[in-house]
């Protein structure tokens, strides 16, 4: 079978999986709403382009086609509630396993993942600074022409594309980064802002619960906002990374082998690094630091479908999305509402730890 | 046709390649040989763009490769890698596949033209049988057919290979190289870095000799693996021979044996046995002759593979005067005589009276010969390491020679009172 076939034909199978699972995963929570309800009242809350308008600029006209019957609390429940929170379950964990996908490719490094080059840790400072000590952040800030600060979400995704660029800068020398220089710039960075990150939450007082849990990845205070900023970005830059999949199995034999095969090694390497990086940030910017996705996922998808990223990245894109939203729902349906990187963590390593055993994740 | 101007190239601090000059004109077949160490691998990496020398300038059809953007490069070269990194589950149909690379634009699906080549390149190297197999589940020989096959799908007019016959068998290497052989024949470019000199000079139109990070020789085969050279370059001493088999030079290294000789030794006999003599004296560092030796016989090969003087006679014809004469003055200067091989009563009669002779342990000598005790090269007296010249004298009680000469039947040396050197 052609790879564009698998691809399509796993892919497909995945975005049913995952929109079974996303509404299945609504049906869970303190109030037990049935399956047909749920799949209902989601369907009332689809908009659908029904024409184009081009007063004031163009856009889309956008109707409501379905009006089934469910209970005014249920339809609240299911889209207030629920929905934003699934849905950016969905696509963060979406984004962290691409970006994860493409990391371990570029890096031929079975342990790379998406926060290897510090978007996290870029991420972590910003916002922890935004919650701790909001004073610092508009000091930053104010010279910017920012005076009163920004938002967490804000903080986070400025400080991971900072933190990403620094590495990047670092690595670089005379316009090439070798690989193993990324890494271990990227290791040294996000120690050094783990360090900067500690000392703020020792010294946060009041907001220090609220910081950890950023921290450990929630998605408690998902919202329809964070959903409509991050889904685009995700999207757009994902079908960008889609014609890179070909470079990216060609890199997996070596960057002079790629070379003399015809690849841009600099030039793609930039763009997959950019692009992979903005997209764990965008994810990051509005779920906290979530572990663990964006490294099992990948390779538990190329035990499955094999190596060839032009398949790889479209499954492991999907397989994150519907993961993340499983393990996000057992986390918020125990007793004591765990933050959901607590639960990919605890999920995911054991897992993780019986591939190794089992056998080649050591290899790519 | 690629030109190679003044390339200079430190790694790591030091001089990998030294104003290195070199050209390959459309549709040779030109093999880098040397020593380890040499450049050869560098030179490949510059010729293929990967490398961007110090200095000096790599061109290709009048375009520096340096400038050559990575897709207008690889469409004109293919590189044939001497490892590469293949630790993943893609089949070797896939792999091939990404030699289409240069070819296809970033939204372009694998065109029919694109499964065409992949397929013909396939078949051309032979590993369509295990085309759906993963490459990590080939052996190493096929991997490195597949590395060729993806290559091959480049469709570039320039090869460059390394070492691309090193983890082959005999049979692949022959085969391999069978393959860039008509490859060229079709009217490719190829450029082989290749350790077997004798395999290099078999196929190759010509070769660059690197040593040191220079060019030592460049031409056609036998030019340039002249045994002085070739023991210059490899610090090592060599043998090189017309290969019957192939007609082409063959390069045999010699190990040094444990001792050393400085005397002139003349060797007589025929066949294999006798032509190692000849080789492991010249390798011990002696001046060796032998005579008479038949045209085209083992001794006559080994004997100019090692530049010795030797005496030839036409097969079959015997020993004339003449020949004997010849033999007489090569010999004469010789401390001692080893007869080795088969060797026939006339060749001995052809030495002179006064020649010390003696018999390796498994020369066949003429039936009216006594032996005496046979000897292991080495512990012929005179043969060995110190104060060579004269050893086969009284004092070592002189045992185990032979002597030879035209009226005097063949005699045990120990009956001799006063055994002759030649030493002044």
């Amino acid at each position: 079978m052609r790879a564009g076939t698998t691809a399509t034909a796993y892919s497909t199978a995945l975005l049913v999986a995952l929109l079974a699972t996303i509404a299945g995963a609504a049906t869970v929570g303190p109030v037990s709403i049935p399956y047909a309800t749920v799949a209902k009242a989601l369907l009332n809350a689809t908009p659908v382009p029904v024409g184009v308008t081009v007063q004031g600029g163009l856009g889309l006209e956008l109707a409501n086609p379905f009006s089934f019957d469910v209970a005014q609390t249920h339809q609240l429940i299911v889209v207030g509630v629920r929905a934003p929170r699934i849905v950016l379950a969905a696509v963060v964990g979406f984004a962290l396993a691409a970006a994860g996908t493409v990391m371990q490719g570029f890096f031929r490094n079975p342990m790379a993942d998406p926060s290897i080059v510090g978007v996290s840790s870029g991420a972590a400072l910003g916002a922890v600074a935004a919650i701790t000590a909001p004073g610092v952040v508009v000091a930053v800030t104010g010279p910017l022409g920012v005076p009163k600060g920004v938002g967490i979400q804000t903080a986070a995704f400025v400080g991971a594309i900072v933190a990403a660029f620094l590495v990047y800068a670092i690595a670089t020398e005379g316009g090439r980064t070798p690989v193993a220089t990324l890494l271990l710039a990227g290791v040294a960075v996000q120690t050094f802002l783990g360090a900067v990150v500690s000392f703020l939450l020792v010294h946060s007082g009041e907001s220090i619960r609220r910081a950890i849990y950023w921290l450990m990845g929630d998605l408690n205070n998902a919202a329809w906002g964070d959903v409509a900023v991050a889904t685009p970005v995700v999207l757009v830059l994902f079908a960008a990374l889609l014609p890179f999949t070909r470079d990216l199995n060609v890199l997996l034999l070596g960057e002079e082998d790629a070379r003399t095969l015809g690849i841009e090694v600099e030039r793609t390497k930039r763009v997959l690094l950019a692009v992979g990086s903005v997209v764990t940030a965008a994810a990051v910017a509005v779920a906290g630091v979530i572990g663990f996705v964006g490294l099992v996922v990948p390779h538990v998808l190329r035990l499955v479908v094999g190596p060839d990223h032009r398949v790889l990245l479209p499954t492991s894109a999907l397989a994150g999305g519907i993961f993340l939203v499983a393990t996000d729902t057992l986390a918020r349906s125990t007793a004591a509402t765990l933050p959901v990187g607590v639960v990919t963590a605890a999920v995911g390593a054991p897992f993780f730890l019986f591939l190794l055993r089992r056998r080649e994740v050591h290899e790519l | 046709m690629i030109r190679v101007e003044d390339l200079t190239v430190s790694l790591g601090g030091t001089h990998v390649l030294d104003d290195v000059s070199m050209a390959v004109d459309d549709g040779e077949f030109v093999g880098l040989v040397g020593p380890n160490g040499a450049g050869k691998t560098t030179l490949l990496r510059c010729l293929s763009g990967v490398l961007s020398p110090d200095d000096g300038v790599v061109t290709v059809d009048g375009d520096a490769v340096g400038s050559l953007g990575a897709r207008e490069a690889s469409r004109r070269i293919a590189v044939v890698p001497q490892d590469t990194q293949l630790a993943f589950d893609f089949s070797v149909r896939d792999v091939v596949a990404m030699g289409r690379t240069p070819h296809r634009g970033r939204f372009d699906r694998a065109s029919s033209e694109d499964h065409d080549v992949v397929d013909r390149a396939m078949d051309r190297t032979e590993v369509a049988q295990f085309a759906e197999k993963a490459i990590t589940a080939v052996s190493g020989g096929e991997r490195q057919r597949v590395v060729l096959a993806r290559a091959l799908a480049q469709e570039a007019p320039v090869l460059l290979l390394d070492e691309p016959t090193a983890s082959l068998d005999v049979n692949h290497q022959v085969r391999t190289l069978d393959l860039v052989a008509d490859l060229v024949e079709d009217g490719r470019t190829a450029v082989a870095a290749i350790h077997d000199l004798s395999l290099a000079a078999r196929y190759c139109d010509r070769l660059v000799l690197l040593a040191d990070g220079g060019v030592v020789a460049a031409g056609p085969p036998e030019r340039v693996l002249e045994r002085a050279t070739v023991a210059d370059a490899f610090d090592a001493d060599a043998a090189v021979v017309d290969d019957p088999v192939t007609g082409t030079p063959a390069v045999t290294p010699l190990s040094a044996p444990a001792w050393s000789l400085d005397a002139h030794v003349h060797v007589v006999g025929t066949g294999a046995q006798a032509g190692r003599v000849v080789t492991t004296l010249a390798a011990a560092g002696g001046t060796v002759t032998a005579g008479p030796v038949p045209e085209g016989d083992a001794v006559a090969t080994a004997a100019s593979g090692v530049d010795a003087d030797a005496v030839t006679v036409p097969a079959f014809q015997g020993v004339d005067d003449e020949t004997a004469r010849a033999v007489g003055d090569l010999a004469g200067p010789a401390a001692v005589a080893v007869a080795a091989g088969t060797v026939p009563a006339a060749a001995l009669h052809a030495l002179p009276d006064s020649m010390p002779t003696y018999a390796t342990r498994d020369a066949t000598l003429p039936d009216a010969v006594d032996p005496g005790d046979r000897v292991a090269l080495e512990d012929v007296p005179g043969l060995v390491a110190d104060g060579v010249r004269g050893n086969a004298t009284a004092d070592e009680g002189v045992p185990r020679s032979l002597s030879f000469g035209p009226e005097d039947p063949p005699v045990d040396r120990r009956d001799v009172s006063d055994p002759r050197t030649t030493d002044d």
